[in-house]
């Protein structure tokens, strides 16, 4: 069963959250603080973290970029704010998911789902719409895409991909040239079925291209159509 | 004066342009007027008083010399004066009155026919004659002869005197003379009243102006202040001068803003305080709601092995635990709108699909009759969206009767709206009810006071809508049941999104497919019903 590592302040929050997973199957490890946590991540070893925003000492967005600077972990982010801004710092700062307070069991458990299934992706990353087959290695420009190891690299050095950013690119790289809406990105990458949020695309599309792309401002290899949606290339 | 022209132009070009209009206009005239008044009044006094003046000094000299010169030359008179002598006496009277420029004529009673006859024939009237000669009086008169002339006509009667009385000679001199000088002077006069009145006239316009400028320039201050007020720019003050009237017009106007801005601040400084309190309320209720939502579900599992006193207390806890967390949200999304900091995010979507996907989500697909013409795609805020239709489905669900109808009606080209409707099949809303449904925490039925839904819902709909720029109304259909319809604004397609939003679409048809099966499962007959509403 997945192992949940919860960074949460509030003791009150930080049980029940707990308890409601634990009763789910989940192994979960609890901290009171940013500091706790990381210092906790290398014994636990976590298969996602879930981690509240507003922290004493360090705060989530720098717990989450701590994370994000040596490990491919999924992070779902816990915040009592529901506002705009805080939403889409939390998501640029390299959070998969974000989660709204207070939510149920069941939502945590859906939501902790749609975002492993994600990060599992060796094993129905093919049923895509697009069979890698014979080609394991798919070059565009100066970026080889490895579907079935899993490895992005681009002139020839290999780029650290959250599992999010991996998911997105993969997806629109496997047609080229193909536009998909906020909505049908949503559907099809975070597998949300529940109505998503297209600030979690725009959010990932953006850090996606501060790793691939040689001028994010002006992109090559995924770009926008304005007011519709992303696709990649053509190149 | 030169800005409110073209705001007032169209106006004042409907009016009759005969009267002068406007406070300038009206000032200048008004001032002209006292002006030409006064000027003519005096004008014409002067001119009567220097006339009278000017002919009574002539009429006097001429008469005492006269007087003179008769009186010294009458006692060489023979008595009785014979034709020759009468004529010899005027002749020596002309002569002597020659620097006055005379016309003397001498009548002796009894000699009956005067020999000279006049150098300038003027009659003398009779009135004139009988004074001097009936009434022995000394008479004047001012005559125009038939050139129109002007002519000073004396009769005086010669007095002898007698045993030292004074009696009254048969002789009475006439003399008649020109007053041609005295009329020129007069009516140099008259042309120097008229030649400086109008220039004076003339002149008056400027002060007229200057005045009008005085006093028009604060009351312009004063308009343009009070449309600046108009505009919220309550920080307006005029300039005070002087002592005037119109400077305690102004003051009283800076006043009047000061209070105004006072109690606007105070107003907006309590708005802000119950806004920011209504979030941190709700900030602070979310903790511990998110440690009690997390677990409701545990308690919901577990009632089923509990003793049903226990069971009952557990599961109201956390449907109660719930409806919190539903009410906090709803007031979060509240606090946002009254603070402004709801944005809209527009995304090109399907809407047949997004509505479909809020029923999914919520597991009313089965609940609700849907009738989805699909390739509807509109530019909208897919979240806002997604709450309106459940707030408005899920009102229709609690507090209308099932079964509910979710209608979307395709645009017509070039209509520009996109209309959904949501139909219930309840008892409608009450009439007197129906103004008030979108208030926040109305309740439609007192007794009812804890209804399912937070109160929030419609006001929260309503707000949703409106970010859109879209209308949301609520009625009663004719054959019962309620009816809100939500009228959204359909942005203007780019040209450019209708490639991609084809591509979409054949794009979208597999997705579509699983969910086309639970709204073909969907009640029949209420969706042939919601057509015809």
């Amino acid at each position: 069963m997945p192992r949940v590592l919860l960074i949460e302040d509030d003791a009150a929050v930080r049980d029940g959250v707990s308890l409601a997973l634990r009763r789910r199957g989940h192994e979960v490890a609890a901290a009171a603080s940013g500091e706790d946590g990381l210092d906790l991540l290398p014994a636990f070893r976590p298969d996602i973290v879930l981690l509240d925003l507003m922290l004493p000492g360090k705060d989530g967005f720098e717990v989450c970029r701590r994370i994000r600077a040596d490990r491919q972990l999924p992070i779902i982010m816990l915040t009592a704010r529901g506002d705009d801004l805080d939403v889409v710092l939390g998501l640029e700062a390299g959070a998969d998911d974000y989660i709204v307070k207070p939510a149920r069991g069941e939502v945590l458990e859906a939501r902790i789902r749609a975002v492993l299934r994600r990060t599992a992706l060796p094993a129905d990353g093919a049923t895509g719409p697009a069979e890698p087959g014979p080609a394991p290695v798919e070059t565009y420009g100066e970026l080889a895409v490895d579907r079935a190891g899993l490895v992005v690299s681009k002139g020839g050095s290999d780029l650290p991909l959250a599992p999010s950013e991996m998911k997105l690119l993969l997806f629109l790289s496997a047609t080229p040239g193909q536009v998909f809406s906020r909505q049908q990105l949503l559907e099809h990458v975070w597998e949300h079925s529940y109505h998503g949020d297209a600030r979690l695309v725009d959010a990932c599309v953006m850090r996606l291209r501060n790793k691939i792309e040689d001028t994010p401002r002006s992109p090559r290899y995924v770009q926008t159509v304005r007011g519709f949606g992303y696709r990649f290339g053509p190149l | 004066m030169k800005r409110p022209r073209p705001a007032g132009g169209a106006r004042r070009t409907l009016l009759p342009r005969s009267l002068p209009r406007g406070l300038r206009a009206r000032l200048v005239v008004a001032f002209l007027l006292v002006a030409a008044v006064s000027a003519l009044t005096t004008a014409a006094l002067t001119y009567r008083e220097a006339r009278t003046a000017i002919l009574q000094r002539s009429q006097d000299t001429a008469i005492q010399d006269l007087r003179g010169q008769v009186n010294s030359l009458a006692p060489d008179l023979a008595v009785p004066p014979t034709r020759e002598d009468l004529e010899e006496f005027a002749r020596q009277l002309d002569r002597s009155g020659r620097a006055r420029d005379w016309d003397v004529d001498v009548r002796y009673e009894g000699v009956a026919d005067h020999v000279r006859s006049w150098r300038r024939p003027v009659d003398v009237p009779e009135e004139l004659r009988e004074s001097v000669e009936k009434r022995h009086v000394t008479a004047f008169q001012r005559v125009a002869d038939r050139n129109g002339d002007p002519w000073l006509l004396i009769g005086m009667p010669v007095l002898q005197s007698q045993d030292g009385s004074r009696t009254a000679s048969p002789l009475s001199v006439y003399a008649q003379l020109p007053l041609r000088a005295e009329e020129a002077n007069v009516e140099a006069l008259v042309s120097a009243a008229q030649n400086g009145a109008l220039p004076v006239l003339g002149l008056a316009v400027v002060p007229a102006l200057l005045a009008a400028r005085g006093v028009l320039r604060p009351v312009r201050g004063l308009r343009q202040a009070a449309g600046r007020i108009a505009e919220g720019k309550l920080e307006t003050r005029l300039e005070v001068k002087g002592s005037d009237e119109l400077a305690d017009l102004s003051r009283t106007f800076n006043d009047m803003a000061a209070k105004l801005e006072e109690s606007v601040a105070d107003l907006r400084r309590m708005e802000a305080n119950a806004r920011r309190f209504a979030a941190d309320v709700s900030h602070e209720l979310r903790t511990p709601l998110a440690a009690m939502s997390a677990v409701t579900d545990v308690l919901d599992e577990d009632a089923d092995a509990l003793d049903p006193d226990t069971a009952s207390a557990v599961r109201l806890i956390s449907q109660e635990t719930g409806k919190l967390a539903r009410m906090v949200e709803d007031l979060m999304e509240v606090s946002r709108f009254d603070a402004g900091a709801a944005a809209l995010h527009l995304d090109e979507v399907d809407v047949a699909e997004t509505i479909r996907k809020t029923l999914q989500a919520r597991a009313w697909q089965d609940r609700v009759g849907t009738e989805l013409p699909d390739g509807v795609r509109a530019r909208l805020d897919p979240r806002r969206l997604d709450v309106v239709v459940a707030n408005l489905v899920g009102n229709a669900l609690h507090h209308g009767g099932e079964p509910v109808r979710v209608l979307l009606r395709a645009p017509e080209p070039g209509d520009g709206r996109l209309v959904i409707r949501i139909a219930d099949s309840g008892p409608g809303i009450d009439p007197e009810v129906l103004p008030h449904v979108f208030d926040r925490f109305y309740k439609a039925d007192s007794a009812r006071a804890r209804s399912e839904g937070s109160g929030l819902g419609l006001a929260i709909a309503m707000e949703n809508v409106r970010l859109h720029g879209g209308t949301i109304r609520a009625a009663n259909c004719p054959e019962g049941g309620a009816v809100f319809t939500v009228e959204l604004p359909l942005a203007e397609p780019g040209a450019g999104g209708a490639e991609p939003s084809g591509a979409a679409g054949t794009r979208g048809e597999p997705a579509d497919a699983p969910v086309d099966g639970p709204r073909g499962r969907g009640p029949a007959a209420p969706a042939g019903k919601a057509d015809q509403t």
